[in-house]
């Protein structure tokens, strides 16, 4: 319990910390919106507009899971659901998890750094927008044929003989735009943390988050021109004659799956990454220590992108490539498992002696950690690339990448948001509500995914519509079935909550959580220019720093953990 | 130390500069020692003061949870998770791959399970010392956090850990390799077989090749060919969906595609291989016993991709002779009723030209 005495001379009034201008209205409320270039509300919009687009991508998961309780059944037809797991895996990867973290990083990137905007505050809005047409074009397809071809179109099946209907085309169109639009993102990102961090913020105290922002950035701007090349090859063999991608004119499908996983392997990592940067933000404010090895996480960062542009062909241990070819991806895939596994290790150590409030935040980043344990180590399962000849596109395969990017990506978004959503909307998140949400997500999520494992080893290829009895897959897919709708009520407990708390949530305040980071030191929500005046940084805490000289000068020193103590507000 | 008083707040609420700070209505708790230094004016705001009996009976509720999540709840999970581990029939292969019809099959089941073996020590390790930290370090038993930035030893220690792990693993994957890719010879009581050394062969070049032709969305098995272009015409025997193989014969089977990728997988035989267009792809398998096996394209082909199965069948040699000839046999007097009906149609005119 702080120690704070209820006598008013000791404790003045607070200063205000930043002051916003309030000009009169000149437009209409949702004009502001369209029009603004303010890196807040954009990163807002994106988190919105993302968070639509995870609902659908769910509900296609849903119907998908659905189909396929029980064996033979009838509710969907092939062709839909080949569209499904389409739309499915292509909402989730480029409307949902990639460009929620550009959400996440808009918001969050100016405030951590003690900067004012974004560096390049139009480019900002347009790479928004562009997301938004992305999303547009690709769900409009809805109205006449969804491409069914999967998210990786792997063509001869993607070229026009066999998928001649618009929708292949407007998938492409997809990538096209959200990779322009995640691309000058990415070029903001990498702008603005080298060039607008506060005085003192040097490499060696940019919060951890800012790191993995900055690979987040530089991994996007290697792997996104290639997927563009990609497709756009795909677009002229659909139109225009070409054929580097059909064998009956000396084209090679297998140049399409090299030129798609060299951008879709940093993709994962694209897509973890931050994640991995909020999972290292929340641990020490929540375990009341500061991180375990700062710079062994920054390290294994950078590491994990280098990697990461040298594993993609583990993607293809199934396509006709030499066996020294599978040997050497092997190896740098287990090698990308030693930076993965620092990281892990570098959490555990953090919680560790720690001091820990069980915040739902908290709750959110240590199921990020059990569950991506398993992913974890799955993977070192298909890395082994005789291994993966049984367990490659096997279900297998789909419950270890969900257990990746759910774990990496998906809980990790939830605990940004529990950690976040006080210094966005000014009030507090219900926490018991929050938990409800978490064990619902978390036993759902497990009882979803890791059944699959077993249904991949009884020899279930993914992407089939439906399957026979008696194969041993029925009972697995049906308890695979229920967990989804678990998983489902746990996403929806969080939705309810976000809508109520709104208007009924408590107070935040600036500091709910007592912050280690910038972003804390501005009023929640913050005003439009962040900052009046931008504290000097002088470790990777800096809030740390100011809360105790704060104690140091004003004498009232709390009990237990001095300015670390901790009071819940719920 | 400049103080500010109650008075001074609302004059700044009053004044131009109001603030959305200043609009949020403060509880008497809420209020807070200000720090001006020479630097700058920099300000903390403690988090506001929670209800303390409400947050007791909270506590009290959630132990109980607790209690009841650690009495009920784990017990049901493992009796659920025991009896499908022990229920050989309706779980098959709950935590292993399928085997047990190939030799290449049971090498790649045997390094899974040499995997599986270090992983599960990890995994015990790792989620073992994830789940004691989260008990035994809450904030209530647990008040003071132990500020330490990191240890370079143990970190170190931990790096070259799991490299050496890794490390073990690949060794052993290399010395498991050659029982997963090099076909052997076939046993003596195999079908009998004459060398050629066309496609990848065991060491005596005996063996038994087979081609898979895959379509949208079938299997063609041609037998006793290696996808050679003359085969059509020289009426190689051959069938659709089912492959029928003799048991203890080394089977090489060389992969095509005519349209889109597919991949050949029947899990107890092996492992899968795709059948990428423009490329040809070889695989093999030793049938150990007589038995019938399921399997199905691994990679999405369009629309009826969950439709195409293929079904190997292993019977004995001797059976497996008297299939090929009868197979033989259906196919010539078929293809020539299709000969006699064509010169029928050609001769009344009614195919056109």
């Amino acid at each position: 319990m702080a120690t704070i005495t209820s006598d008013a001379v000791v404790r003045p009034v607070p200063q205000v910390l930043a002051h916003d201008v309030i000009a009169p209205r000149k437009t209409k409320r949702w004009v502001d919106w369209v029009l603004t270039t303010d890196h807040k509300k954009i990163g807002i919009m994106y988190l919105v507009l993302t968070g639509v687009f995870f609902c659908m991508g769910g509900v296609e998961a849903l119907m998908m899971r659905t189909q396929l309780s029980v064996p033979n059944n009838t509710l969907l037809t092939s062709e839909h659901y080949n569209q499904l797991l389409t739309l499915h895996g292509t909402t989730m990867i480029f409307l949902f998890v990639v460009p929620v973290w550009a959400g996440f990083g808009n918001y969050f990137l100016p405030l951590m750094i003690g900067a004012r905007d974004m560096a390049f505050p139009r480019l900002n809005a347009m790479s928004f927008w562009l997301l938004a047409l992305g999303g547009i074009v690709f769900y409009a397809t809805l109205f006449f044929h969804p491409p069914d071809a999967g998210w990786w179109s792997y063509p001869p099946l993607s070229e026009s003989l066999y998928s001649p209907s618009g929708g292949q085309d407007a998938w492409i169109f997809l990538i096209h735009l959200t990779g322009i639009s995640s691309l000058l993102g990415a070029i903001n990102f990498y702008v603005t943390i080298v060039n607008m961090r506060a005085p003192g913020m040097s490499w060696n105290r940019l919060p951890l988050f800012i790191w993995s922002l900055l690979v987040y950035a530089i991994l996007l701007i290697i792997a996104l021109p290639v997927v563009a090349a990609a497709v756009t090859m795909l677009l002229t063999d659909r139109h225009f004659g070409t054929h580097f991608f059909q064998p009956t004119v000396h084209g090679s499908p297998v140049l399409w799956q090299h030129l798609f996983w060299f951008f879709g392997h940093p993709e994962v990592y694209i897509m973890i990454l931050p994640g991995f940067g909020v999972v290292s933000e929340v641990i020490p404010v929540f375990s009341r220590k500061p991180i375990f090895g700062y710079k062994a996480i920054a390290a294994a960062t950078t590491v994990i992108a280098f990697l990461a542009t040298l594993v993609w062909a583990h993607h293809m241990f199934a396509s006709p490539l030499p066996i020294v070819v599978l040997g050497f991806f092997m190896l740098s895939s287990f090698l990308i498992g030693v930076p993965t596994g620092v990281k892990i290790f570098n959490w555990i150590a953090t919680l560790w002696r720690g001091s820990l409030v069980m915040t739902t935040a908290l709750w959110f980043t240590i199921g990020f950690i059990a569950i991506f344990i398993i992913g974890g180590i799955t993977g070192i399962f298909l890395a082994v690339f005789p291994v993966d000849w049984q367990l490659n596109d096997t279900y297998f395969v789909v419950a270890h990448f969900h257990y990746v990017l759910m774990g990496g990506a998906v809980f990790t978004v939830f605990a940004g948001l529990y950690y976040w959503y006080p210094k966005m909307t000014g009030r507090l998140l219900n926490e018991p509500l929050g938990k409800a949400s978490f064990w619902f997500m978390f036993v759902g999520f497990n009882a979803t995914f890791f059944v699959q494992h077993a249904l991949g080893l009884s020899g279930m290829p993914r992407r089939i519509y439906t399957y026979q009895p008696g194969l041993g897959w029925s009972t697995y897919n049906l308890i695979s079935t229920i967990g989804s709708y678990i998983l489902g009520v746990g996403v929806l407990l969080t939705i309810v909550n976000i809508y109520r708390s709104l208007t009924k949530g408590q107070i935040a305040g600036p500091d709910p959580w007592k912050g280690n980071t910038l972003e804390w030191f501005t009023p929640s929500p913050p005003p439009v220019n962040n900052f009046d005046e931008v504290p000097r940084v002088r470790s990777v805490e800096p809030m740390r720093d100011i809360r105790r000289q704060v104690e140091r000068q004003t004498g009232v020193i709390q009990k237990g953990g001095g300015s670390e103590q901790f009071v819940r507000s719920s | 130390m400049a103080l500010r008083t109650d008075k001074t707040r609302a004059s700044i609420r009053i004044g131009s500069l109001a603030t959305r700070a200043a609009k949020i209505p403060y509880r008497s708790a809420d209020r807070h020692p200000r720090l001006t230094r020479p630097g700058g004016h920099i300000e903390c705001r403690p988090a506001l003061v929670p209800a303390k009996h409400k947050e007791r009976n909270g506590r009290a509720r959630r132990d109980r949870l607790a209690r009841v999540a650690a009495l009920r709840v784990i017990p049901a999970l493992a009796v659920v998770v025991g009896t499908l581990m022990l229920t050989p029939d309706a779980f098959a292969n709950f935590i292993t791959p399928k085997s047990g019809g190939s030799p290449n099959a049971n090498s790649i089941h045997s390094l899974y399970v040499i995997v599986l073996i270090v992983a599960a020590v990890v995994f015990v390790v790792v989620e073992g010392a994830l789940i004691v930290a989260v008990f035994r370090f809450r904030a209530k038993k647990h008040p003071v956090a132990h500020q330490t930035h990191g240890n370079t030893k143990l970190e170190i220690g931990w790096t070259a850990g799991a490299a050496v792990i890794l490390l073990i693993l690949t060794v052993v994957t290399f010395i498991k390799l050659p029982s997963i890719v090099n076909a052997p010879n076939s046993d003596a009581d195999g079908l009998n077989l004459t060398a050629s050394l066309s496609t990848p062969s065991p060491p005596n070049g005996k063996k038994l090749d087979i081609c898979i032709q895959a379509r949208q969305y079938i299997w063609r098995y041609t037998y006793g060919a290696g996808c050679k272009t003359d085969s059509f015409f020289k009426k190689e025997p051959y069938s659709f969906t089912t492959m029928v193989v003799p048991v203890h014969t080394t089977v090489v089977l060389t992969i095509q595609s005519s349209d889109v990728i597919h991949s050949w997988w029947v899990p107890s035989l092996g492992g899968k291989v795709d059948a990428v267009p423009g490329y040809t792809t070889y695989t093999w398998f030793k049938a150990t016993h007589i038995g019938f096996y399921h399997g199905q394209c691994a990679q999405l082909c369009g629309t009826n991709h969950a439709a195409m199965v293929a079904y190997v069948r292993v019977v004995s040699p001797q059976e497996y002779e008297t299939w090929l000839g009868k197979q033989e046999a259906e196919i010539t007097a078929q293809s020539d009723q299709v000969q006699q009906l064509r010169q029928i149609l050609t001769s009344e005119n009614q195919l056109g030209n």
